[in-house]
């Protein structure tokens, strides 16, 4: 039966991997993600799932070993943050191009320097190219739902690919939420055994992770890039199958009162929430203003965004990371490429907000909603604004 | 899972680049590579195998008398094997 239990997002992370009983984890401990995977060694040690945990010295090692542990047939997880994202970097394009579906989460946090703990989105964004399906997490129960569904998406034999789950570092991670979580018997009747395509093994030869000449690196490459934009049929399917099951929607582009929105804001990851509660202040303003939380990054749903911002006038796109001397935040810049030539495209301004844990609140939306009504009147001077920079 | 040789279209290649047939990197001729062969005179060599050992193309290969030969098949011509025979059994010939 599913219970309705108050938990640290990060432990509630770690619960939920365990509920999808993995054979191997194996993570090193960086800021904010820690307490994932320190979790998931408490319940590895107290024997409550029989997995490996694998001790590794640094995070290249944890998803090297992810990588090889799938290769070999098993259910892998990892979890990092910030510069254990990019240490990992050189390994990240080869699990996704070796069609292994090793899930991870990202407590996402700002890269150094100066160095900064907390939260924003360039460690992902570093990341974006790389194959992975990433998902980004509102709140803790969305997290807890992300994980259980990670695992049945990137395991689909029409998958196969690695996913990452990015939650807001201390945002979400180190945050007490009251979450329901679905028990064994549930999870097993949504999330199937996983069923290798193919392992090493000594009596099943095949060689993984091989040489490709010019001669067919197009093809690996388009092949590659077609699994991740076809896996979104199968995202789609799993999360309606969740909804059948748990009562819980999940969407590519979640809108929040957009009806005859002239104003839209689009936010990712845990600012959703704040926003909300802001445009909730505007609607009672009379200020027709809504919101679009963007949930799937990649592959990303473009059809779905062209739908979402029909009808309105300008749309704010929110960064949480700087794309340095480039022309927007890489949110924007991939809204902005999405509706380019649509007929009726709203006026796009771009607000990098939130960076290295600067706090957001209501009240900065609610002064973004209003700045940005006038952009359709007048262009701002600037493609991007660093919101709240202090000097002029 | 098919082996074939080379895919003709991004739809027939393997998932994840697999490949199914061990060892087919033999197919390759390396030997085409070449600008220079190794040519033995057995009156030198002293069948030490110290070739053999530098080879890092594993293509040099012992006959029945115990004498070395390379399998131009897969030589580089990179000369390793003339720079370690220290008898001086071995010269580097320029392919015409």
């Amino acid at each position: 039966m599913t219970r309705r239990t108050g938990m640290e997002i990060a432990f509630a992370a770690a619960e939920a991997v365990a509920l999808c009983k993995p054979d191997v984890v194996a993570a090193y401990p960086i800021t904010p993600n820690t307490h994932i995977p320190e979790h998931l060694s408490d319940i590895v040690a107290d024997g409550r799932i029989d997995a490996d945990f694998i001790c590794v010295e640094s995070e290249h090692s944890a998803l090297s070993a992810c990588c090889g542990a799938s290769a070999a047939g098993a259910r892998t997880f990892t979890a990092t943050s910030s510069q254990g994202l990019l240490f990992m970097a050189e390994v990240m394009p080869i699990v996704s191009a070796m069609r292994l579906p090793v899930v991870m989460a990202i407590g996402n946090r700002a890269l150094s320097a100066p160095i900064n703990i907390w939260n924003d989105h360039s460690d992902i964004m570093s990341q974006r190219d790389t194959g992975w399906i990433s998902v980004f997490a509102s709140n803790g129960q969305e997290v807890v739902d992300m994980v259980i569904q990670g695992f049945k998406i990137a395991e689909h034999r029409d998958v196969l690919l690695p996913l990452n789950i990015n939650l807001d570092g201390f945002q979400l991670t180190h945050v007490v939420e009251p979450m329901l979580f679905p028990d064994q018997e549930e999870v097993e009747r949504f999330l199937p055994e996983y069923k290798p395509y193919a392992t090493v093994h000594p009596d099943r030869v095949v060689s993984m992770g091989t040489l490709g000449m010019p001669e067919i690196f197009n093809e690996a490459m388009k092949a590659k890039d077609m699994g991740l934009i076809n896996s979104k049929k199968v995202i789609l399917e799993v999360w309606r199958e969740w909804e059948e099951q748990f009562g819980r929607k999940h969407e590519p582009i979640e809108a929040y009162r957009t009806e005859g929105a002239n104003v839209l804001l689009l936010t990712v990851g845990s600012m959703g929430e704040t926003a909300e509660v802001a445009i909730d202040e505007l609607r009672d303003r009379k200020m027709p203003a809504g919101l679009l939380k963007l949930k799937l990054w990649r592959p990303f749903p473009l059809e779905e965004l062209r739908k979402a911002v029909k009808g309105a006038k300008v749309l704010a796109v929110m960064d949480r990371a700087v794309s340095c001397g480039g022309s927007a935040g890489p949110v924007c810049a991939e809204v902005k490429s999405a509706l380019y030539g649509e007929p009726g495209c709203p006026v796009i301004v771009n607000y990098i907000i939130g960076l290295g844990g600067r706090d957001v609140t209501a009240e900065d939306f609610i002064q973004i909603v209003e700045k940005a009504a006038k952009a359709d009147k007048e262009k701002p001077k600037e493609a991007y604004e660093i919101y709240g920079v202090r000097g002029s | 899972m098919t082996n074939k040789k080379r895919p003709e279209t991004w739809q027939e290649v393997n998932l994840g680049c697999m490949v199914f047939s061990p060892g087919n990197a033999s197919e390759y001729h390396t030997g085409s590579w070449r600008d220079r062969r190794p040519v033995y005179d057995n009156s030198k060599c002293i069948k030490c195998g110290i070739c053999y050992i530098f080879c890092p193309e594993g293509c040099i290969s012992q006959d029945a008398d115990g004498y070395f030969v390379a399998d131009l098949d897969y030589c580089k011509g990179c000369g390793i094997c003339a720079h370690e025979c220290w008898p001086g059994a071995i010269t580097m010939l320029q392919e015409g």
